[in-house]
């Protein structure tokens, strides 16, 4: 998109979140008691409130289970139209995110497409985005 | 009555509008004339006041008459007040006022909502614009991947509903033709001019499935519903409609988290602490700041299964003021301006007391439902006129 995103505001609890993928890597946290992932990040499990939780990779990979076209240009030189989708996160049962799907045209995708983490970095965030597997 | 009960006495609006000039304490002045005339109360009666989402410093358009300001402003000596964005939803004000009033915290609630967010837009030296060079809370989650408004995240639960359940643009259509139908008949409406269904179909797409006319729009207006007491209903000269139920649910406090949107947990609950079913329900007043959130609410309350929202919408036969289930009776969101939330619970008690003019639905009403909300925020209350 051409204009800059607004960007998160980083802090001690989703840093680990934001600049994973300069290792590449897309991170949640997991509960190291009962294994619950927790997402948004939190220092706490939301089912068994243990404080041991720590960043656990994923593969990277996912399935859109919903998503929306966005044509209306929220912002001056916002380009449109793109996709907006909530894509289920692969090995992070329960996971989702907010994402957009690039690098396909905005017809080509669907409820139940494959798709993979591509990061864009702006400054030190790098922003889980998705494509679609081929 | 029973002081454990709660009832709307009186309700008010401001005139409803786009830019307007009059400021928005006196907009919620008007109302609350009004709601106090109507009810047969004076201000001195007045001992309580409950507001959603209370003074929106960063973005006053929003919200900016809150309940410490209008507390002063009117002389009002308060036992009781809520000014908050963490309940419920918009009318859980309402509910919270309920509960005061039914726990001896006070006797008469003044619940408002005052929206100013398009004369804020005409006058930003007055009403600076929401600056943001960074997200945090939950917009960080949304804001960077340029899903900056409500309309995105409603409409990602929308298509759902389009790609699972087969909901068509035609169905989504009929609360948009219903609510401009209906406000044609309300003087206080924003829009007051019909919409075909050709007009809908060619309308630009804001964000799919949503074109331009599922999207409410700002709105300048002020509305206010008195709670009372069970035993305070003797100092009040008007129908009196007791708050039969409400629930307010949720089960995770996210746009894209939850799988499904907090108004069917809440739909669900509204039914557990009441003898009265779905069947009961005379007309229904459900969110529609986005069309497809009333859809979502006549499936959450049981008028439907889950999934059939679209097709009990079909033709917009059954939710028309002549209709099984008239939905959204003053013209909606869509119709009626972007009153947030109370707009619904007034036109309910409008209709049970059979005052809708030329929008009143034929026979007796008494029972309806008025719901408020979308995506983590929900709010039903059933309303009942014994």
């Amino acid at each position: 998109m051409s204009v800059p995103r607004v960007l998160p505001r980083l802090d001690s609890e989703n840093r680990f979140f934001w600049t994973a993928g300069a290792e590449g890597q897309l991170r949640f946290l997991r509960c190291q008691e009962c294994a619950t992932f927790i997402h948004p990040p939190r220092p706490v499990c939301r089912r068994c409130l243990s404080e041991k939780v720590a960043p656990q990779a994923v593969p990277g990979t996912g399935t859109i289970d919903t998503y929306t076209v966005n044509y209306q240009q929220w912002r001056p030189g916002l380009e449109v139209p793109y996709v907006i989708a909530r894509v289920a996160i692969d090995g992070a049962p329960g996971v989702f995110l907010t994402t957009n799907i690039v690098g396909c045209a905005v017809e080509a995708v669907e409820i139940g497409d494959r798709v993979r983490v591509k990061f864009e970095q702006q400054g030190e965030v790098y922003l889980p985005l998705f494509e679609k597997i081929a | 009555m029973p002081a454990t009960d709660a009832y709307i006495t009186g309700i008010g609006q401001s005139e409803v509008g786009v830019r307007l000039q009059r400021s928005p304490l006196l907009l919620t002045v008007d109302a609350i004339r009004e709601a106090l005339t109507e009810a047969g109360l004076a201000i001195g009666q007045i001992d309580g006041v409950s507001t959603y989402p209370g003074r929106s410093a960063a973005y006053l358009g929003f919200s900016p008459i809150g309940a410490d300001e209008l507390i002063d402003a009117l002389g009002i000596r308060a036992r009781w007040h809520l000014g908050s964005l963490e309940i419920s939803s918009q009318l859980g004000a309402v509910a919270a006022a309920a509960m005061a009033v039914r726990t001896g915290q006070a006797r008469h609630v003044i619940c408002y909502r005052t929206v100013y967010e398009a004369a804020a837009m005409s006058r930003p030296e007055e009403y600076p614009p929401l600056v943001r060079d960074r997200v945090d809370g939950y917009s960080q989650w949304l804001t960077p991947f340029n899903a900056f408004s409500a309309a995105n995240w409603t409409a990602q639960y929308a298509m759902r509903h389009v790609k699972r359940f087969g909901l068509t643009r035609e169905q989504l259509a009929q609360i948009a033709l219903t609510d401009r139908a209906h406000a044609l008949l309300n003087p206080r409406a924003l829009v007051r001019e019909p919409l075909t269904m050709e007009q809908y179909l060619s309308a630009r797409m804001i964000s799919t499935p949503l074109c331009l006319y599922d999207c409410d729009r700002y709105t300048d207006a002020s509305t206010v519903l008195i709670v009372s007491a069970g035993d305070a209903i003797g100092e009040v000269d008007c129908t009196p409609i007791r708050i039969a139920a409400m629930a307010g649910t949720v089960e995770r406090h996210s746009w894209d988290q939850a799988e499904w949107m907090a108004c069917y947990p809440t739909g669900a609950d509204l039914w557990k602490s009441t003898d009265y079913k779905p069947a009961d329900v005379d007309t229904a007043q459900l969110y529609d700041g986005f069309s497809f959130q009333a859809i979502a609410w006549l499936e959450a309350l049981g008028f439907c299964a889950v999934g059939e929202g679209g097709r009990y919408v079909e033709g917009g036969k059954r939710i028309a003021l002549d209709g099984e289930l008239p939905l959204n009776t003053f013209g909606g969101q869509l119709g009626a301006g972007r009153l947030h939330g109370f707009g619904f619970a007034h036109e309910a008690v409008v209709q049970l007391r059979g005052l809708g003019d030329k929008r009143q639905i034929a026979g007796d009403p008494r029972v309806a439902v008025a719901a408020s909300g979308g995506g983590p925020l929900a709010t039903a209350l059933l309303l009942a006129r014994d």
